[in-house]
């Protein structure tokens, strides 16, 4: 059971904005990681979905997940790279989203399960939040992450990135 | 330009840099495949949409009477 959070490194958006926040030569010295991200996209629409990228691979994932926008429910399979929701351009002025990112056994010879909770920030019923779980199969050890967003926009000023290490004991 | 931050975690030196041309072409092809999700799924709300109201005047009644038969 994991007992302990370390936080490993932060990236925080400058004033100019950023298409992908990256961490690079992930030590293996955990047992799971974690990215507590909030964000917001500069993309002209009411909510955006970050995407992952792991080991500068693009390919092998699967979610499925559950989700809530604009005051409709469903759920969704996709071969995909969304791990969730930030709000965007359209939505409220300097709101953010949260994301929280959880992959266990990251160095493990097995494939890569993650789960995802994420929320929207916006005074208006234009809202979204997403439950997820996700696939990387592949049996590679992770080292680097990287967060970009499904628009190919820019995350704007102050979105940060954090990413925890977890020790099971 | 577009840029990437990258904070390399054994070091904890933090670098901002230009996308590279793969990279470009990524978010380029990624950026189309967005578009074009988005435009399915339109489509497919104003299809179903559609079928609906044609269902609704095909049975003679209204939204709020069919809520209520599934109620």
């Amino acid at each position: 059971m994991p007992n302990t959070f370390t936080k490993i490194a932060s990236v925080s958006v400058g004033v100019l904005g950023s298409s992908s926040l990256s961490f690079t030569s992930i030590p293996s010295t955990y047992t799971d990681l974690c990215i507590k991200l909030s964000g917001r996209s500069a993309n002209v629409s009411n909510f955006d979905n970050p995407r992952l990228t792991i080991n500068s691979s693009t390919s092998t994932f699967t979610r499925r997940e559950i989700y809530a926008e604009n005051g409709s429910a469903g759920s969704e399979v996709a071969s995909d790279r969304l791990i969730g929701v930030v709000p965007a351009f359209n939505a409220t002025s300097n709101t953010f989203g949260s994301l929280d990112f959880y992959l266990p056994n990251y160095t493990s010879a097995n494939y890569k399960s993650y789960s995802v909770d994420s929320v929207t920030e916006n005074n208006s019923s234009t809202q979204a939040m997403w439950l997820l779980a996700g696939l990387w199969s592949t049996t590679s050890a992770i080292t680097d992450i990287a967060i970009s967003l499904q628009s190919a926009g820019n995350f704007v000023q102050y979105s940060t990135a954090t990413l925890y290490g977890i020790k099971n004991s | 330009m577009t840029t990437a931050i990258e904070v390399n975690c054994a070091t904890g030196e933090v670098t901002e840099r230009p996308l590279t041309t793969e990279e470009l072409a990524q978010r380029e092809a990624d950026a189309q495949a967005h578009a074009a999700a988005e435009h399915e799924k339109e489509v497919a709300a104003t299809a179903a949409a559609e079928a609906k109201a044609a269902l609704l005047v095909k049975l003679g009644i209204t939204a709020d009477e069919a809520k209520l038969l599934l109620a």
